[in-house]
């Protein structure tokens, strides 16, 4: 796999699958760029992939907000000297259902989840254009498929779909590639955080009977944010153990 | 990782896509395994194989016939002990309209592109089911989204989707994964051939304008075949520089 030397920013990467994403990217001689919301938490990633030999830089932004997006491609660009690989990872659910979501529920996720994957992209295509050379990876999720007590959360994944298809499509000729990813259940943070009877139901559900982990992930945003992937755009790969069939839009 | 020392089975491997795909994977250290009905056609590729310093073996066999399916798959476990990886890439076209499709060339058709993948899957799936490890993937086509002149091509390939799709979710729970790759516009013998108008029209609606190479798929095969890719099944992944998304079912 050819990705050596490449420059990566990969949005919401100071923990969980972003995080995942990151380190093993970076093992691989990618030059990383760690983004978030959370100085503490950068500072942490970009620490460990230092303290591992890789090459890394972090920057603090809020991918909702335009002005914050184009410093943070500016700061890449002077650095590194190009954009090569976007990953659109930064993610947030505020899962309620239906009728107690507030608009505020409603806005902030699709703000975070959509729109910061539109104002990241838009700002990488100006410098990849340019190159004549690019790769895009959205995370969208298998919840966009539908899943109760997400309804903006699943509008917001979907969206990300829809995104990447039509990038592809205008991109394509560029030699920019756009694909997307949606993890079933993988291990993070989150997963944690739920009650073990939740977990217990969720596994059984599973045609493998486990969950994922990070790597997974990882490794899948790295086949197509390779060079030897130029051939293959507007991809929607599920990396989610086959949970994926139980859906009509598989 | 990787697919270091695992064994693999490429059908159809005498040529073409095929042949590209056995010839990564022996790069990348497995045993490979090069199967087509045409006896010189396998020797050459053995021999390409081994020349560079790769592990090959050769069976000429009909893939559509369930006893020399069965003798085929004998004589990899005899050398190498088992089969681990499993591409389902031989087929065949006998393009015509509907109502000039004889039942021969239907038949034909499903024999080689669906029932071999069904023959070949059910007699090495018991090894991988024993060894706890198994990587499928099957090798379809974009035409399965429907194509003028291909009703006998778009259902085998369709019906390739549908079947590694029900396969994953049988084999899920033993470690065995099955996911398909649907190749669009790929420079072959066969596109090298067509009338260079056709070419330009071809090229024209392809999102990327370029066409892809057979080591394109060969990529998406060592994708899906890795040792790590064990959370990814049931999965349908066109390589085709986008032409999916304009259809509906792309996704």
């Amino acid at each position: 796999m050819q990705i050596k030397g490449r420059v990566a920013l990969i949005t919401g990467s100071a923990s969980g699958m972003g995080r995942g994403t990151a380190e093993i990217m970076a093992q691989h001689g990618v030059k990383t760029v760690i983004n978030d919301v959370n100085q503490g938490m950068v500072d942490e990633v970009v620490k460990g992939i230092k303290e591992a030999g890789g090459e890394v830089m972090g920057v603090v932004a809020d991918i909702t907000k335009k002005a914050e997006v184009e410093a943070m491609f500016k700061q890449v660009v002077n650095t590194y000297g190009r954009i090569d690989i976007l990953v659109n990872n930064a993610g947030i659910f505020r899962d309620k259902a239906f009728l107690k979501m507030t608009e505020e529920d409603w806005d902030k996720v699709l703000e975070v989840d959509l729109k910061g994957v539109f104002l990241c992209s838009q700002e990488a295509v100006k410098y990849m254009r340019e190159q004549g050379y690019g790769r895009i990876v959205n995370i969208s999720s298998r919840a966009w498929l539908g899943g109760p007590g997400q309804a903006n959360y699943s509008a917001a994944k979907a969206g990300v779909v829809a995104l990447t298809r039509t990038l592809a499509l205008e991109l394509g000729k560029r030699g920019i590639t756009v694909n997307c990813i949606p993890p079933g259940l993988i291990e993070t943070p989150m997963w944690h955080s739920l009650p073990e009877e939740g977990k217990e139901r969720l596994l059984k559900a599973q045609p493998m009977g486990r969950i994922g982990s990070p790597r997974d992930i990882a490794r899948t945003v790295m086949f197509f944010a390779s060079d030897e992937a130029g051939y293959i755009n507007g991809q929607t790969l599920y990396v989610c153990g086959g949970k994926s069939l139980f859906a009509n839009i598989g | 990782m990787g697919v270091q020392n695992r064994v693999a089975l490429v059908t159809g491997s005498g040529s073409g896509l095929g042949e590209t795909t056995v010839m990564m994977l022996a790069q990348n250290g497995a045993k490979v395994v090069v199967n087509d009905v045409d006896q010189a056609k396998v020797d050459k590729v053995v021999k390409k194989i081994k020349s560079a310093g790769g592990e090959a073996l050769g069976v000429a066999a009909d893939i559509s016939k369930k006893d020399q399916v069965q003798d085929l798959v004998q004589k990899i476990v005899k050398q190498f002990g088992t089969v681990d990886i499993l591409v389902n890439n031989a087929g065949i076209a006998r393009d015509k309209g509907l109502l000039k499709i004889t039942e021969e060339d239907w038949d034909i058709v499903l024999d080689v592109n669906l029932k071999g993948p069904f023959l070949l899957s059910q007699t090495v799936v018991p090894y991988m089911k024993e060894r706890k490890f198994g990587r499928i993937v099957n090798i379809s086509s974009r035409a399965y989204l429907g194509w003028p002149t291909q009703a006998n091509y778009a259902s085998s390939k369709g019906g390739l989707v549908s079947f590694s799709r029900t396969l994953a979710l049988e084999l899920a729970k033993h470690q065995i994964t099955v996911n398909c790759i649907a190749p669009g516009l790929i420079q072959t013998p066969l596109y090298d051939a067509l009338p260079d108008n056709i070419k330009e029209n071809l090229m024209k609606s392809q999102p990327t304008k370029t066409i892809g190479k057979p080591e394109d798929i060969g990529y998406g095969v060592l994708f899906f075949a890795d040792d790590e890719a064990d959370y990814v099944t049931g999965q349908t992944i066109f390589i085709c520089g986008g032409k999916s998304v304009l259809s509906s079912l792309s996704v």
